[in-house]
Formats: structure tokens, sequence, C-alpha cells
């Protein structure tokens, strides 16, 4: 099985109702094991997590264009394009920096297609589904030596409901790492 | 027949079916399992939870393969074998497992999968076992069939391997308040 290659993308596709359906069973299994929303969510972002360290591996290996990127703008843009296009065949529809701090990130995606057919029940009005991606850029900014406090929220806007947006708040010594680089230029 | 089949599912998957990256799925698949070992430390309960799952999945794709195709109800073993390889896999992983070792009863019979999409990127340790996993396309037709996996790439076999066993035809029965 370690024999085989993984340079190219072996098979391309499977349908979204598969993911779909595994996905609705990740949910389930978790929820019958947490106590509350948050616990839940952190449960689907540590599922996340694994994913996203696999496929950081995967995306280094493969393209031969990119470098493990180290500075957080870098790691950002990686993120928003190439893990992106590699998960769901676009990139993600933008990246912002917050207006009112520095340390924090926005990356948004109208319509994540995972999260299509998912809808929340009122009374857990506050869950957010998208923790399973924010799991996945977790790992990949901390593979990037950029670790963030990542969390994810539905926004919906019109006529999109899943409007989700990931929230990246880097870690204090990531954002002072980024200063000395910056001066030291 | 086998050919009407493997033209229906293929033209299910090329244009009904929306699309999602398979290793998305494959790293999310090996994610759970994971969470699913941590939890229980213990490989037999692992298989169970995970057969349950596939068979929560199983029940939700034969909807599903219904409203996507015009099939009607399999006549018998044969035919629910065709319709489960070409149409069922073929829609939900892009697979077509070949069907053989029919007993001469034709009650029994398996279905090969030379390439199973779920053991891409995967190793087992030495010790685990690998997972009863896809308990799926089960309720189909209404019979009550055994499931299982008797061979397994991952553990050192040739090809995986998936033995059906058909125990006893269910009757058809009404729902509760449906007339």
């Amino acid at each position: 099985m370690l024999e085989q290659n993984v340079v190219k993308q072996r098979r391309d596709k499977v349908s979204l109702n598969a993911f779909a359906l595994l996905f609705s069973e990740i949910i389930q299994y978790s929820q019958n094991r947490v106590l509350g929303i948050q616990d839940l969510e952190s449960k689907l972002g540590e599922v996340g997590y694994r994913v996203g360290m696999r496929v950081f591996e995967l995306a280094m290996w493969r393209e031969k264009t990119v470098h493990r990127e180290t500075r957080v703008l870098n790691t950002l843009v990686f993120i928003n394009t190439v893990v992106w296009r590699m998960l769901f065949d676009k990139q993600a529809d933008s990246l912002e920096r917050s207006t009112e701090s520095d340390d924090e990130y926005m990356i948004t995606d109208n319509e994540p297609s995972i999260l299509k057919f998912i809808s929340v029940p009122k009374e857990m009005s506050s869950f957010s589904p998208g923790a399973f991606i924010s799991g996945v850029v977790e790992a990949i900014v901390e593979c990037c030596q950029c670790p963030a406090r990542v969390t994810s929220h539905v926004v919906p806007a019109d006529g999109m409901p899943l409007r989700t947006v990931i929230l990246l708040k880097f870690n204090k010594d990531v954002m002072e790492r980024e200063q000395r680089l910056e001066a030291g230029r | 027949m086998a050919k009407q089949y493997r033209n229906i599912g293929e033209d299910v998957w090329k244009n009904k079916v929306e699309k999602v990256n398979a290793e998305l799925f494959i790293f999310t698949y090996g994610s759970l399992v994971v969470q699913l070992v941590k939890d229980y430390e213990d490989y037999q309960a692992v298989n169970k939870q995970l057969d349950k799952l596939g068979y929560n999945i199983g029940v939700r794709l034969i909807d599903d393969v219904l409203s996507r195709t015009s099939l009607d109800k399999c006549k018998d073993m044969r035919e629910t074998a065709e319709v489960i390889s070409k149409v069922g896999f073929r829609m939900f992983l892009n697979i077509a497992p070949s069907v053989s070792a029919w007993s001469t009863d034709s009650k029994e019979f398996s279905l090969i999968l030379d390439d199973n999409p779920l053991n891409d990127f995967c190793e087992l340790p030495p010790r685990a076992v690998q997972d009863g996993l896809w308990y799926s396309n089960v309720p189909m037709v209404g019979l009550q069939v055994k499931v299982e996996f008797v061979r397994d790439v991952l553990r050192g076999d040739d090809v995986s391997e998936i033995r059906v066993r058909l125990e006893k035809m269910l009757d058809e029965e009404v729902p509760v308040g449906d007339d």
C-alpha cells in the first residue's frame, strides 16, 4: 500500500451525496457523545484537523511551484487558493483582514458545497457545521508554523444561507515574529 | 442485463450527481475511523459502529438510487447484485465491483472490489482488524441479507471481497398510517 503513487491524483471524484451522508453520520455520531454545541464543534474540528494535516502534506508533495510558507499572509493566500481548489474545486470567495484587530483574518466561502444538505435546527442555531472546515484550516496554519485559533461562523447573506466565515486569530508570538521579520527587511 | 445496468449507472454518474473531491472524502473517512478507534479502543466495537454508520448511509443511499433512476423493484438476487454493483457503487463511489462466486442456490454472491477508494492512503497497523465497512444497500429490495467483508487488500489479500447472503425474503409491509 505504501508504494502507492500519490503524486498524481488517482481518482477524481466521488458523489457529493456520498460525502454528505458520511458527514451527516459523523455529526450524528459526535452529537451523541458531547454535551453542548461547543463540544460538538470542537469534535468536528478534531476530525477536520486530521484531514487538514494530510491535505497539507499532499499539497506540498504535489505542487511544484509552492514551498512551505511561514509568513502569515502567504499562508493565508495558500489556503485561500491552493487548498480550497484542492478540496472544493474553487477558490474561497474572499480573504479579508479584520478591521478591528490586526491578528484576525477571515476566509469566506459563500456556498460551501460540502455543507449543502445540512439544515441546522432552530434550537441549535449557534451551531456552525463549518467547524469541520475550520479544523482543516487550523491544521494547515499550524503546519505552516503560524498557529492560530480558528473558528467558523455561519453568516447568511442574500440567497446564500450557508455563507460561512472562517475566522483566524493568530497567536501572539506569531504576530510578534511577523513584526520582527517586517522590521528586519 | 448487466449491460443495461452499466449504462444506467454511467448515465446517472455522468449527468445526475453532484461530485466532490475524492481525496477529501477519503481523508474524512479515515479521520472518522481514527476517531472511532480513539473513542472505543477496541477494534471489534469500532467494526460494529462502522457497520451501523454504513447501514444508516445505505438506507438513505437506496432512496437516492431510486429517486435518480427509474428502476423497478428487483425480481431476484441476480438482479439485485447487478444493481448494487453497477448502479449503486457507481453512483456513490464511482467504482463498479464485479459480481461473482454465486452459490448453487443463487442465494449467495460476492462483490469483488479490485480498487476500494476507501483504502487509498491507508495502511493498517499490524494489530488492527479492518472494518466491516459499508454495510450498505441492504434493505433495497426487501431482502434480509447478511453482508460481510471476507477479504481485504489492507490485510494482505489481493482483492477486497464483500460476501452477500440472502437470509429471508421480507414481506412487503405497508407503513403504519399509510393507505
